[in-house]
């Protein structure tokens, strides 16, 4: 009997990614106004961010507010290696594997070190090796200092510039999600956990804790590398406040507390809710900090009002509609004395007690 | 070259007095409540800006103002901490407090931005300009006063610490929150007033700060920065550990800028990286960082 449930569960779920992938690869056909498609691209990025992100923070508890790093210098990756290999028009995209190598590379040193210490001192070194980066970017020449770089030209129409990049950030996005899952299914993934729920005895069970979280934060630091080349290739360039933008860790952070931290479709939905609410403020109101205000006024909401997560918080509604009238656990079959037309009903109520 | 060298050393002393005196509210905020409070640089730009006001509109001194903005800034304090602080509870209380306080610094920025734009100010007064001359060094009026505010302010957190019942209660609540509880200590009300002193003592801060630097209201984020960086060296929860740290990172700087302006923040923040890979506690941390 179980097993049918199962089934059929399992069989909505997939006719449900079905559509949902259909939906996202006919969004552009659809929506072709390339004021919306905006929106979506800059959506897309977010998701395929903080999903990685999330792979790292949200699985091992470690809440890092460096990943700017690895976006920014993926970004930059992209537009110096352009600039310096004479790379231009489409050919450019070959560039991407670099910048996830170098988010990768990154990540090593910094993972060691910043992985060394735990809960506050950990925020605080990523912030700082953050601050490292923004102003190296500035002060090297190579970078191009407060200038930035240019990314090189893309030979494409400008109606349907956003939705080749409307595509590839979905593929990011999707990259980004399927990693996702299938670190939380693994082996891999329930050590990051143990992590989460308790460092120590999770090393004294046998996890070696510093090789699991390096591990991740090095999968997470190449899926944000490659995804701000992308993101930078989009933007046409790169800053270094825009590049290494104290704003974006806090959106990624944002963004997995209102979805749902550690969950997978949480911080997906965070990312779907937030980032085109944060472009649409920052549209509408460009002279004035009203946008600002709001965000920190929905940080407040966040924070007092779902502190769990939309995700878990709604599971957990589904779980008490769909329990109500039943009990929780299956009763235990009764001695045969037993009435048995008794076995819905009233005495259901008292067995969720 | 030798002389250049002293006069920065004097220098980074004197300015790293000054940060003491916002990072001193941090590191006691940590210490006893447990979170790192992300608004204090934003906190103290408003502590400058009630300066501000009171100089510009009601020509007040801006050291006579502090019997103002001290107050006022504690009361602020007292009300984000019963509002939006006393409610966290749970395992992901550390990354909420994280977000509660930085919502705190978006909409308090904000709101300067509303108020008084993007331009920045400065605090003025007859000894911002003047300096001594000592020894053949020049100090600047304002950064001595400043200093002798620093080390005041520290003495006074130190006297109420360990010489009141307040304070016996605060270090019992720092010590074990569960046990000052059972022994009745009102762990609430500590924590609220605690807050209330963090934020306090940034409001002297916030008017040194905006006496000898330009600021607006993004200055924060820098701000903030650099004090967490100089909590965590210094240990967190170490008020000794904060004012000894402020002085180190800002001679440090202060001398790495005689060579390359430039790179005296980037060795200010690899300082910290570089010390904490050698002394995970920072120089006075009461536990190993990484036990926390």
């Amino acid at each position: 009997m179980g097993s049918t449930v199962m089934r059929t569960q399992r069989a909505t779920a997939g006719l449900a990614l079905i559509v949902l992938a259909a939906a996202a690869v006919a969004f552009p056909l659809v929506f072709s106004s390339p004021v919306i498609t905006n929106y979506a691209v800059y959506a897309l990025i977010f998701v395929a961010v903080v999903s990685a992100w999330n792979v790292f923070s949200g699985f091992s508890g470690y809440i890092s507010l460096g990943h700017a790093v690895f976006f920014g210098s993926g970004a930059y990756t992209v537009g110096i290696a352009a600039r310096d290999w004479h790379v231009n028009g489409v050919s450019v995209f070959a560039l991407l594997p670099v910048a996830a190598a170098v988010g990768a590379v990154i990540a090593v040193p910094f993972g060691l070190v910043a992985l060394r210490v735990r809960r506050h001192t950990f925020i605080v070194i990523t912030i700082a090796v953050f601050f490292i980066f923004q102003l190296m970017a500035a002060n090297f020449s190579f970078t191009g200092g407060s200038v930035g770089v240019a990314a090189p030209f893309l030979p494409w129409n400008p109606t349907s510039f956003n939705d080749h990049f409307y595509y590839i950030t979905l593929g990011c996005a999707v990259v980004a999600i399927v990693i996702a899952v299938l670190v939380r299914r693994s082996r891999f993934g329930l050590q990051l956990r143990a992590i989460r729920d308790d460092e120590d005895r999770a090393r004294g069970l046998g996890v070696r804790t510093m090789k699991v979280k390096l591990t991740a934060f090095v999968l997470s630091a190449t899926v944000s590398g490659l995804v701000g080349g992308v993101w930078f290739l989009y933007l046409t360039q790169v800053q270094p406040p825009s590049g290494y933008d104290p704003l974006f860790d806090l959106s990624l952070v944002l963004m997995a507390f209102l979805g749902g931290l550690g969950t997978i479709i949480g911080p997906v939905l965070g990312a779907l809710i937030i980032e085109p609410g944060q472009l649409y403020l920052t549209i509408r109101y460009t002279s004035g900090y009203l946008s600002e205000i709001l965000l920190g006024a929905l940080f407040l909401l966040v924070a007092l009002f779902v502190p769990r997560g939309i995700v878990p918080t709604v599971g957990e509604w589904v779980k008490r509609l769909r329990t109500r009238g039943r009990p929780a656990v299956e009763a235990v079959p009764a001695p045969a004395t037993a009435s048995p037309p008794e076995a819905t009903g009233a005495p259901a109520s008292e067995a969720r007690r | 070259m030798a002389r250049q060298i002293y006069q920065a050393i004097a220098d980074g002393i004197l300015v790293g007095g000054v940060y003491a005196l916002m990072a001193v509210g941090l590191t006691l905020i940590f210490g006893v409540l447990d979170i790192i409070n992300i608004a204090q640089g934003v906190l103290v730009i408003l502590g400058a800006y009630l300066s501000y006001e009171l100089s510009v509109r009601l020509h007040l001194d801006l050291f006579l103002g502090l019997l103002i903005t001290v107050p006022a800034m504690f009361v602020i304090g007292v009300v984000i901490q019963w509002a939006f602080i006393r409610r966290l509870r749970g395992r992901e209380r550390t990354s909420m407090t994280l977000l509660v306080t930085y919502a705190v610094a978006l909409i308090v920025e904000g709101i300067l931005y509303e108020i008084y734009g993007a331009n920045p100010k400065q605090l003025n007064a007859s000894y911002v300009q003047s300096s001594v001359h000592v020894l053949g060094f020049y100090l600047s009026d304002i950064y001595l006063y400043g200093f002798v505010l620093a080390v005041a302010i520290v003495v006074a957190l130190y006297a109420v610490l360990y010489r009141s019942t307040f304070g016996r209660s605060v270090r019992a609540t720092m010590q074990d929150e569960t046990a000052a509880r059972l022994i009745g200590i009102d762990v609430n009300r500590v924590a609220a007033i605690t807050f209330g002193l963090g934020i306090a003592v940034t409001a002297a801060g916030g008017m040194v700060f905006g006496a000898t630097n330009t600021f607006n209201p993004n200055s924060g984020y820098d701000l903030i920065s650099r004090l967490l960086a100089i909590i965590i060296l210094g240990g967190l929860g170490s008020i000794g550990g904060a004012l000894v740290a402020s002085v180190f990172m800002l001679t440090v700087e202060s001398l790495v800028d005689i060579w390359s302006p430039e790179w005296a923040i980037v060795v200010f923040y690899a300082a910290l990286v570089v010390v904490l890979v050698v002394r995970p506690t920072g120089f006075f941390g009461r536990q190993p960082v990484r036990a926390q």
